[in-house]
């Protein structure tokens, strides 16, 4: 049990962080297909015998990259949308040849509370810490092209590269958090937390530190809940996340109606994008 | 002596194959027909949305002993009305709010399943629900099925010229005295009853290959909705009978000699079909010069709306 909860802070950390900047580029889309295409590499490794952890990375890293360069050449469009369903596809196809097929289908995309097993804890810390390096180093290039593309490209920010690089964090979140919150689910912890935590905060430090608070409390509420009535955790992670948005953007809809002026939500990106939180 | 190669023994005789092959008709019909106006609408989104959510109507339905399509149906008209409602036009916002929403709904049906598992002790509910149970449908669903995408087809037919019209240009459509929130609304629970079907066939999340996949393929070879329309119901057909076909041959097929998954087949033959249509484009482009470029492009902008 020590090693789900380890796994979940470090999770949690860095869904929260990455998520931030999935809300702010509008990357639902990336969000959802990612670890969807993740669950084919889970399910190909518990068939071979390899690390769940091993075969999620390779197929998230691929998805993610692929989704990167059909996007390069203009295709956002069916062919994405087809490879994600046939990678799902491919997933149920591998897990048919086990014999654990309804469980394994079940805990891979709705999560298990001891999804990751003692030994991929060290693996799971060292993604961890790349990633949370690779948002430090990123940090000033990637808030700009998030924020505002065009400053960014006059500003000499190579944004296709940040993109990449974007693109590469969001598969290293897959393939650490789809073992505890499923493939289907993982996204609500990139999108519920920072969602909330931009509704509340405009400065993007603190809304990253709520970000990260929130998902924290969601994951461990989870753990916990999940421990004590053997629900499934994926059922309170979404729940929790919706309720955390819920109370974000009434926050912030209750503020609006005090100041009775622009909306606070907005906030300082305002005047170089003016697009609405969500 | 090659028929007994491609159809393995008893393929004809064998009554859950014939009961897929008739649901193999309708379902791809539906999805072609109603999928062609959400390529065209670019509601691809919207579609997938709805048939994830369906998830939750599966499980629910599945819990208290009904035939999933219905908890499919329900929640899909259910949704539908809701998003229109909502106004789901700003994408940035409804990015976000659909996806929280769809992740509360997914844990819930989490949950679902869950006490399905330990209540009456079967395990297949999930893969039912969101893989598809094209061989298992048995009972009042299968005439259920071809009633409700016989009337979504009608529909189709009936909402035609409007649909087109919105959806080539929300103020002619206006001006024509055409009610486009009203047309909107329509057509959306239509997806709602389209994902529905597809999603007993391939199920929920693998529904969306349905919806879009031939659509789009048969959008990049004509310009017209009506021809768009009957070649993307023609390669559902296909890409249906094929992985049903493929499905019962694989039976005794390594590893676990028990049978692929139909619904694999029948998406990896969407996506191949897509392809393929693709290719052909851009060869003919290329044979014939950039001025062909124009085939096609009108319908292929951006229609699943992603970033």
């Amino acid at each position: 049990m020590t090693t789900t909860w380890e796994v979940a802070t470090i999770v949690a950390v860095v869904a929260g962080v990455v998520g931030f900047f999935v809300v702010m580029r509008g990357s639902s889309f990336v969000a959802h297909a990612v670890p969807q295409s993740a669950f084919a590499g889970a399910a190909g490794a518990s068939l071979i015998g390899v690390s769940t952890i091993f075969g999620l990375g390779v197929f998230a890293l691929v998805a993610a990259l692929g989704i990167g360069w059909l996007g390069k050449r203009g295709r956002h469009d069916v062919v994405t949308a087809l490879a994600v369903v046939v990678m799902l596809g491919l997933g149920s196809l591998f897990l048919s040849w086990s014999t654990e097929y309804a469980p394994a289908i079940y805990s891979l995309l709705f999560g298990e509370v001891l999804g990751v097993s003692g030994n991929e804890v060290g693996l799971t810390a060292l993604l961890g810490a790349v990633s949370i390096a690779a948002v430090v180093v990123l940090y000033r290039p990637l808030l700009l092209s998030s924020v505002a593309p065009d400053i960014a490209e006059a500003k000499g920010v190579r944004t296709q590269r940040v993109e990449m690089m974007f693109l590469v964090l969001v598969a290293l979140t897959a393939t650490m958090s789809v073992p505890v919150v499923g493939a289907l689910l993982m996204f609500t912890l990139m999108v519920g937390p920072p969602a909330a935590a931009r509704s509340v905060v405009d400065r993007p430090g603190a809304a990253i530190a709520l970000s990260v608070a929130i998902a924290l409390l969601t994951v461990w509420a989870s753990i916990a809940a999940s421990y004590r009535t053997n629900w499934p955790i994926g059922f309170f992670v979404g729940t929790i996340s919706a309720v955390a948005y819920l109370v974000g953007r009434s926050w912030a809809w209750w503020r609006t109606r005090r100041v009775g002026d622009s909306p606070a939500i907005v906030g300082s990106d305002a005047a170089v994008r003016p697009v609405e939180v969500g | 002596m090659l028929g007994s190669i491609v159809f393995e023994a008893g393929f004809f005789q064998n009554h859950a194959v014939r009961t897929a092959l008739i649901i193999g008709v309708i379902v791809p019909l539906v999805s072609g027909c109603v999928g062609t106006f959400t390529v065209i609408r670019g509601q691809a989104f919207a579609g997938e949305a709805l048939s994830d959510m369906g998830t939750l109507g599966g499980a629910g339905a599945d819990l208290v002993g009904v035939s999933p399509l219905w908890g499919f149906v329900g929640v899909g008209v259910v949704v539908a009305g809701t998003m229109e409602l909502f106004g789901v036009q700003r994408r940035r916002g409804r990015d976000v709010a659909t996806g929280i929403v769809l992740g509360a709904m997914l844990g819930l049906s989490a949950l679902f399943l869950y006490f399905d598992t330990t209540h009456s002790s079967t395990t297949g509910a999930t893969i039912t629900i969101l893989f598809g149970s094209l061989f298992q449908v048995s009972g009042v669903t299968v005439p259920a099925l071809v009633i409700l995408g016989l009337i979504g087809l009608l529909v189709v037919g009936f909402l035609y010229r409007p649909l087109l019209l919105t959806s080539l240009s929300s103020d002619l459509a206006t001006a024509r005295g055409v009610r486009v929130r009203s047309i909107g609304l329509a057509f959306l629970m239509l997806m709602g009853v389209s994902v529905s079907l597809s999603s007993v066939a391939v199920g929920t999340i693998l529904g969306t290959a349905l919806l879009i996949g031939p659509a789009a393929t048969a959008l990049k070879l004509t310009r017209r909705p009506w021809s768009a329309m009957l070649t993307a119901g023609g390669i559902g057909i296909a890409a249906t009978w094929l992985g049903i076909l493929l499905s019962y041959d694989s039976f005794y097929w390594p590893p676990a000699k028990k049978g692929w998954p139909v619904s694999f087949f029948v998406v990896t033959l969407i996506f191949l079909f897509y392809l393929a249509a693709d290719l052909s484009t851009w060869l003919r482009a290329r044979r014939v010069g950039s001025e062909a470029r124009g085939t096609g492009a009108r319908w292929d902008r951006d229609p699943v709306g992603a970033r």
